[in-house]
């Protein structure tokens, strides 16, 4: 089916199924199309959504007034289209997509922790973003639910989650977390396992929520940059890129070319930093640490030279509303170029190396399958959705400048094990690499930035960006006076964890370290 | 194993590349820490880090202290797995609430004496996040902090910097 062809398809469907539906305003949530659902249609119109193939994008919940605005993305070939309802905040009941789109539950389960939507036909009813520094039937995203909160106790641990239970003799459970071992996120993992395999793992997150969606609240568009690059410190560019996507569109404001630009340059320095930094740790996690001094030397030299040239080691707040922050210098440009050269060299034999490397081939290969269908009906994206068969990547697909000229090589492999996704890591950085010259070559002169228009009251807008984990979706509502209503950004992690308690299963609990680490989930990212 | 002698004697020991400033001072830090870790820690300090809240980029710094260029290991500094085993505890993150209890447990299971450094801009003062419903905002507000890093993040050489203020003299 060509572009939006589908889209008729789809509304043939729906009306099969007696599901009335009204088309949006068009280019309020541009590019996406957008279709208005009577709440008590909005599990039909999930179900066939799912019917006809298109992938579950995320759900959120938008406060007016007396009542909630929800609205689910969903995508097919690279079109997406949002689907929106309103329930009344006395009675804020909604058919889940869950059944049909296993990768809805959390946000589901989110949504009914942060705004009290209560989810009918959920498969699973228990809380999930709220552990016990709120009190139930208090909803933190509700207008009337102060930014301080009011139960300013101290916040007990979240010790009755129940957790599911798999037993027979000899199954054990590992709890771990969530204070890790290494230097890395707070979660909480629960193993049952029987003798060394795996027969479950279940995630409990949300240790790090800290209430962004609500601080977002009252911002202006320069600050709600600065926080949506703190969304996740590992994607920076990415989450401040998406916020500043949706306001401009919400605004029409028309981004330089040279800024743009400027920006793709930033993010992908910043896909190459953290895969290197990824396939580093992964191959040390297997015990050859080679990898990871020859990676993280490659890394911090990298590093470096984004502070030099761009003022911060991670490149935040490189990203502001209507442009980017720091110009690159003339004179820079040909370091800049003698860097790749320099990094594609040095890559090429040490990529070599970990493809076929017999200690690694041992561990990698086979480990931590993720099945295609699995991938499919989880909805991921990115390097996890590639290295399972899925060739998704919004700059290819539904692109946004400068990549609608310049459109990156989007590696894909079919196997869904730690290796394939050691292989798409590498390929991306190779990807990148190529990506960055052509920036380079083509990079327009002109300003860095232009004025953001005021925004309207009700203005709502839409970002779709490729960050190095996978897409990134964020909405944004303005409210009055040029200040945020609402803030929701869509982290790829929502459905990279799901993923992983899938392909751990099977596997034994000492791999589950390299498992983890080649998905390498955000928890800020999703605890929000 | 050629082709990994090959690549390792192309690369050469990249910490005697001629030092730019940067690493003439993470030198003379790292030195002085040495120093006083020999004196005060018996050779050898080791760090539980937590992240309490943090965005996850004061990690990647952290991390990047262990990597060839910052080598902290070689001035005595171990990030070690368990609370009981550590010296000192490196914080970051404003502290979520539901981390308070967490952190707090961590902080008990580190035998005394014990260091508290909060590094990160959000672990000092709140940062971005502040304190809202969700987050109890700076690290002392928790926990008894001994010595405060800024920086969002802190570099791997402020964070160095930041390690020597908190081992004192
Ligand atoms: S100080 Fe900055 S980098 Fe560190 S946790 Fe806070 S926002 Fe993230």
């Amino acid at each position: 089916m060509s572009r939006f062809d589908w889209l008729s398809e789809y509304l043939a469907r729906l009306e099969d199924e007696h599901v009335i539906v009204r088309a949006g305003e068009a280019r309020s949530l541009a590019p996406a199309h957008r279709l208005v659902l009577d709440a008590e249609d909005w599990g039909r119109a999930g179900g066939v959504a799912a019917a006809l193939g298109c992938r579950w994008a995320g759900v959120w919940g938008d406060p007016r007034g007396e009542a909630v605005v929800v609205r689910a993305c969903l995508e097919y070939q690279g079109d997406y289209l949002v689907l929106e309802t309103g329930v009344p905040l006395s009675h804020p009941i909604l058919a889940s997509h869950t059944p049909r789109y296993p990768g809805a539950d959390r946000l589901e389960r989110h949504l009914q922790d942060l705004l009290g939507i209560a989810f009918l036909d959920h498969p699973d009813s228990r809380r999930w973003t709220r552990h016990q520094a709120w009190p139930e039937g208090d909803y933190p995203l509700r207008p009337d639910f102060p930014v301080a909160g009011r139960t300013p106790g101290r916040a007990p641990a979240d010790t009755d989650y129940p957790f599911v239970r798999v037993q027979g003799s000899g199954v054990y459970e590992i709890p771990v977390g969530p204070v890790h071992a290494g230097i890395i996120e707070p979660g909480h993992f629960r193993f049952q396992a029987a003798g060394e395999d795996v027969l479950r793992l279940e995630e409990r997150l949300g240790y790090v929520h800290k209430g962004i969606e609500k601080l977002a609240v009252g911002r202006d568009p320069a600050a709600l940059a600065r926080l949506a690059g703190r969304v996740s410190g590992d994607s920076t560019v990415a989450h401040a890129w998406a916020a500043c996507q949706a306001m401009e569109r919400a605004t029409e404001c028309a981004v330089p070319a040279r800024a743009l630009h400027l920006r793709a340059l930033f993010a992908e320095r910043e896909r190459i930093a953290n895969h290197l930094g990824d396939i580093g740790a992964i191959c040390n996690d297997v015990g050859f640490a080679f990898a990871l001094v020859q990676c993280g030397r490659l890394r911090e030299r990298w590093q470096r030279r984004s502070r030099e040239l761009f003022g911060h080691r991670l490149l935040m707040d490189a990203v502001v509303p209507g442009g980017v922050a720091r110009d690159l210098p003339r004179e820079a440009i040909a370091p800049l170029r003698a860097d790749h050269a320099d990094l594609r060299r040095e890559v090429a034999p040490l990529f070599e190396i970990i493809d076929d490397h017999p200690s690694l081939d041992d561990r990698l290969l086979g480990t931590g399958i993720l099945a295609p269908a699995d991938a499919r009906a989880l909805g991921c994206t990115g390097y996890l959705g590639r290295a399972s068969g899925l060739g998704f990547d919004v700059r290819r697909d539904n692109p946004y400048p400068p990549y609608d000229r310049l459109v990156p090589e989007v590696p894909v492999q079919g196997e869904g094990d730690v290796a394939a996704r050691v292989r798409v890591r590498m390929a991306e950085v190779r990807a990148s690499l190529a990506l960055l010259d052509r920036l380079l070559e083509g990079l327009p002169g002109g300003d860095i930035a232009a004025p953001l228009p005021a925004p309207a009251a009700g203005a709502t807008g839409l970002g779709l960006v490729e960050g190095w984990r996978g897409e990134i979706l964020t909405f944004v509502r303005f409210g009055e006076g040029g200040r945020i209503e609402r803030f929701f950004p869509r982290d790829p992690s929502w459905f990279a964890w799901p993923a992983l308690e899938r392909l751990i299963h099977g596997n034994i609990v000492p791999d589950f370290p390299v498992c983890n680490k080649s998905v390498n989930g955000s928890y800020s990212g999703v605890d929000l | 194993m050629y082709r990994i002698l090959k690549q390792a004697f192309r690369t050469g020991v990249v910490t005697e590349a001629p030092p730019r400033l940067d690493d003439a001072e993470l030198e003379a830090v790292g030195v002085e820490l040495r120093r006083r870790i020999e004196a005060r820690f018996n050779r050898s300090l080791a760090i539980r880090q937590v992240d309490a809240g943090s965005c996850n980029g004061c990690e990647l710094e952290i991390h990047a202290l262990n990597n060839p260029y910052h080598d902290v290991e070689r001035f005595g500094v171990h990030f070690v797995a368990s609370p009981r085993h550590a010296d000192a505890l490196l914080v970051t993150g404003p502290v979520s609430r539901h981390m308070q209890t967490a952190l707090r447990r961590t902080w008990r299971a580190t035998p005394a004496p014990k260091l508290v450094i909060a590094a990160g801009t959000c672990a000092c003062d709140g940062g971005e996040f502040g304190v809202t419903y969700a987050s109890c905002g700076a690290v002392e507000n928790v926990i008894p902090v001994d010595v405060k890093i800024p920086g969002c993040p802190p570099t791997p050489l402020e964070l160095l910097r930041g390690l020597l203020a908190a081992i004192g003299d």
